[in-house]
């Protein structure tokens, strides 16, 4: 076995450790932490099946972020979308036999690739072109988007430029998964692509990513508009309710 | 007019972006609250050395308490969708009144204080003390915020500036820097039972000049009666409808209304004001102990229903958190609901808006109704931003857009709508929201208004509008203040009711 292989098999259980740990913990505070007031952005849905169709439309097709601007939007949507692909296309190296969907989706998910990387460069543009955007961007914004274009650019270079031995990948992955470590094949490109995808996993639970989970907490969001028909009482407001 | 306030000039074209102009409304704040009237509601009289800490402890506590102020200070990704988004904004050119960066005041304090980033790496995501600077910053720009949630209609997260500009506020408080006019106002409410300071004497010589004064006018016996036992409605309507122009003219409108339909209602002294401070300041005590008034009063007078009248973030307290904080609503099971909730008739919704009544009355042919009485008029009507996005009225969704201009229909010939992006959910406020409704923050109240100025002036141009509608107390003080500014009439602004009370005719239905 290298010392890649050791080092890379360590990283990523650190790295799936640290993100998956820390989205949990991020997502029982959002939950534990109440709500104590009925705040629904209105006119909003007055059921729950309709809280759950807008939270649908909000996460699928950033119906929002359409009504604000079209360029954001359009960027915005074409490297999530992107990403989305591009994520169902990589589960090709953690399941064996390939599922028939997966199987299906690895054409589209190059144009995820692409569609990613766009979007992301039209995102970076805003940020140094549009004055009202520069104002507001911290140095950790432009990183961000540095590091998810290099994990693009690079994954994309493994496809058409310099390919990479994908089945040693696999069986390094698979590998992983059961303890059974498989050598890492060595790859330049594949080790800077795999080192920046655990280093977002790492910062994920810490940055401005939990924008994911944070979406399906946001009260403004996620609360039905019900407060003539139904009482909202979170546990701290009821202690302050006059005793008779 | 004050001379040296001066309205921005109407953008050519409302999509280009504008230049920033950093710095520009550094110097807009208003007067400081003193000791007493910070004591009055159980604040700090002032800040003491020990500040910062209290602050930041004050901070911790609301973010275990608020899961809208932890999940936003987590989520902004810097997008920009809300950065023009702000009436302030666009009125000022200042990049602090961005919503995002309005957010980044107290966000930068959180990532130093509350995140592990900001603990290593303050530089990298924009983290900051909390320094005596930082505090007089988010002073200065949380009250220029006037909670409308505009930009809560545009952020993908749903991100509402309304709810940090609250908690801000509730921590400058906590360590004794608070606002003079909100805080002022709150002692008010408490100590003489509304926000104008009128003593119950003078409000029964008030409504008795009213009766005199609508008899004359209409040779009908229209009362306004106040503390009646056994009435059958409590209409709780902002103090400034007992006196203030224009708003007097609607309260004129809704006693005429429940004149003809034959409903007795009463006003009470004891809650002789809808509007509640509690929310401009963030404080889930003030709220309450100020909503509890209500359920008081309704105890007390044994009322079936609980009317509110034209105030916008009175109705966003009363539709959205009445129910929580006081039990006036359905669904309670515990004790302390069920107490009213017995009292109150279950046929009618609890509360009910003006509008929904009046609405209900005209729908079921109960009021007989003169539209050519109100033919000298070209009516448009200005959404409140706490009616259109904090509230709802009727059954369906987007019921705040409709009832209001189905009655504005039923009562004038002439009605014409702003341009689109204006008005409904994406409407702007008036400029004066927010507990910002004070003179010396005029300057920015001028320029606040300025999208909204320039809506109407388009259908002013083009339809010869002359009258814009609206249901909410503060809008109609502040149109009514800044309208000469941008060369319109101050009578331009009125109350829905007011067209109501022009069209209505009194006397058994022909």
């Amino acid at each position: 076995m290298t010392a890649a292989t050791f080092v890379y098999a360590l990283l990523f259980y650190a790295a799936v450790a640290v993100f998956a740990g820390g989205l949990a913990h991020r997502i029982f505070v959002y939950a534990r932490v109440p709500a104590p007031l009925k705040i629904p952005t209105t006119p909003a849905p007055t059921t729950q099946g309709g809280v759950a169709l807008r939270l649908l439309r909000e996460v699928v097709l950033f119906e929002s972020l359409f009504k604000s601007n079209l360029w954001t939007w359009a960027c915005g949507w074409l490297f999530h979308a992107g990403l989305a692909l591009v994520l169902m296309r990589h589960l090709r190296y953690f399941v064996e036999p390939v599922w028939g969907w997966v199987a299906f989706l690895q054409p589209f998910g190059v144009y995820g690739g692409f569609a990613m990387a766009a979007g992301l460069a039209g995102l970076w543009v805003r940020r140094f072109a549009v004055a009202r955007v520069r104002f507001i961007s911290t140095p950790s914004d432009h990183l961000m988007l540095a590091l998810l274009l290099a994990i693009a650019v690079s994954g994309l270079t493994m496809k058409f430029v310099a390919h990479t031995d994908v089945v040693a990948v696999k069986a390094f992955f698979l590998g992983l998964m059961v303890a059974d470590w498989q050598p890492l094949p060595a790859d330049a490109v594949l080790y800077l692509h795999l080192a920046l995808v655990a280093l977002l996993m790492l910062i994920f639970p810490f940055s401005k990513l939990l924008h994911a989970p944070g979406v399906f907490f946001s009260p403004t969001r996620n609360q039905a508009d019900d407060p003539r028909e139904t009482r909202h009482l979170s546990a701290w407001a009821a202690r302050l309710e006059p005793r008779d | 007019m004050a001379a040296d306030i001066k309205a921005p000039p109407f953008r050519t074209f409302a999509d280009a972006p504008q230049p920033l102009l950093p710095g520009a409304m550094a110097a807009s704040k208003p007067y400081v609250a003193n000791d007493k009237m910070q004591q009055a509601i159980g604040f700090p009289g002032a800040l003491a050395d020990d500040w910062q800490p209290k602050a930041l402890a004050r901070m911790g506590e609301l973010l275990g308490k608020y899961r809208s102020l932890k999940v936003y200070m987590d989520s902004c990704v810097h997008c920009g969708a809300c950065a023009d988004k702000c009436h302030y904004f666009i009125g000022t050119q200042d990049p602090l009144n961005m919503p995002v960066a309005r957010q980044d005041l107290m966000r930068s304090v959180y990532r130093r204080h509350f995140t592990v980033a900001g603990k290593l790496f303050p530089k990298l995501v924009g983290a900051r003390e909390l320094t005596r600077d930082v505090l007089d910053q988010w002073y200065t720009y949380y009250n220029q915020c006037s909670e409308c949630r505009r930009c809560s209609v545009f952020c993908p997260y749903g991100i509402d500036t309304a709810e940090i500009t609250m908690a801000a506020k509730e921590i400058m408080d906590s360590v004794g820097y608070g606002q003079k006019y909100s805080n002022e106002i709150i002692g008010k409410v408490h100590r003489i039972g509304n926000n104008l300071g009128l003593p119950g004497p003078a409000l029964a010589d008030t409504l008795a000049g009213l009766e005199e004064d609508v008899k004359e006018e209409t040779g009908a016996d229209v009362r306004f009666p106040l503390d009646e036992k056994g009435a059958e409605v409590l209409l709780v309507t902002p103090s400034a409808d007992f006196f203030a122009e224009p708003h007097v003219d609607s309260l004129i409108g809704y006693a005429k209304v429940f004149h003809a339909a034959g409903i007795r209602w009463t006003l009470s002294s004891r809650a002789s004001e809808a509007g509640n401070f509690g929310l401009f300041i963030g404080s889930y005590e003030q709220l309450q102990k100020i909503a509890l008034r209500i359920r008081e009063a309704a105890l007390e007078l044994g009322v079936k229903r609980i009317v509110v009248g034209e105030c916008g973030h009175a109705w966003r307290v009363a539709y959205s958190m009445w129910n929580t904080l006081a039990g006036i609503g359905a669904g309670g099971s515990d004790s302390f609901a069920k107490a009213l909730q017995s009292q109150l008739d279950a046929r009618y919704k609890q509360p009910m808006h003006i509008c929904e009544l009046t609405w209900d009355l005209i729908e079921r042919g109960a009021l007989t109704l003169d539209k050519e009485a109100n033919d000298h008029r070209v009516v448009t009507f200005h959404d409140s931003c706490n009616v259109a996005r904090a509230s709802r009225m009727g059954d369906a969704p987007g019921g705040q857009f409709e009832i209001p201009r189905a009655i504005i229909r039923a009562v004038a010939n002439k009605y014409v709508e702003m341009r689109p992006g204006t008005t409904r959910e994406a409407t702007f406020c008036c400029g004066g929201g927010g507990g910002l409704l004070t003179d010396e923050l005029l300057d920015l109240r001028v320029k606040g208004a300025l999208p909204r100025m320039e809506a109407l002036s388009e259908v002013a141009n083009r339809d010869g509008v002359n009258f814009m509608a609206t249901i909410c107390a503060i809008c109609k003080a502040q149109f009514t203040k800044v309208l000469p500014y941008y060369g319109f009439k101050m009578g331009m602004v009125g109350g829905v009711h007011q067209l109501v009370s022009t069209a209505i005719r009194l006397g058994a239905k022909e």
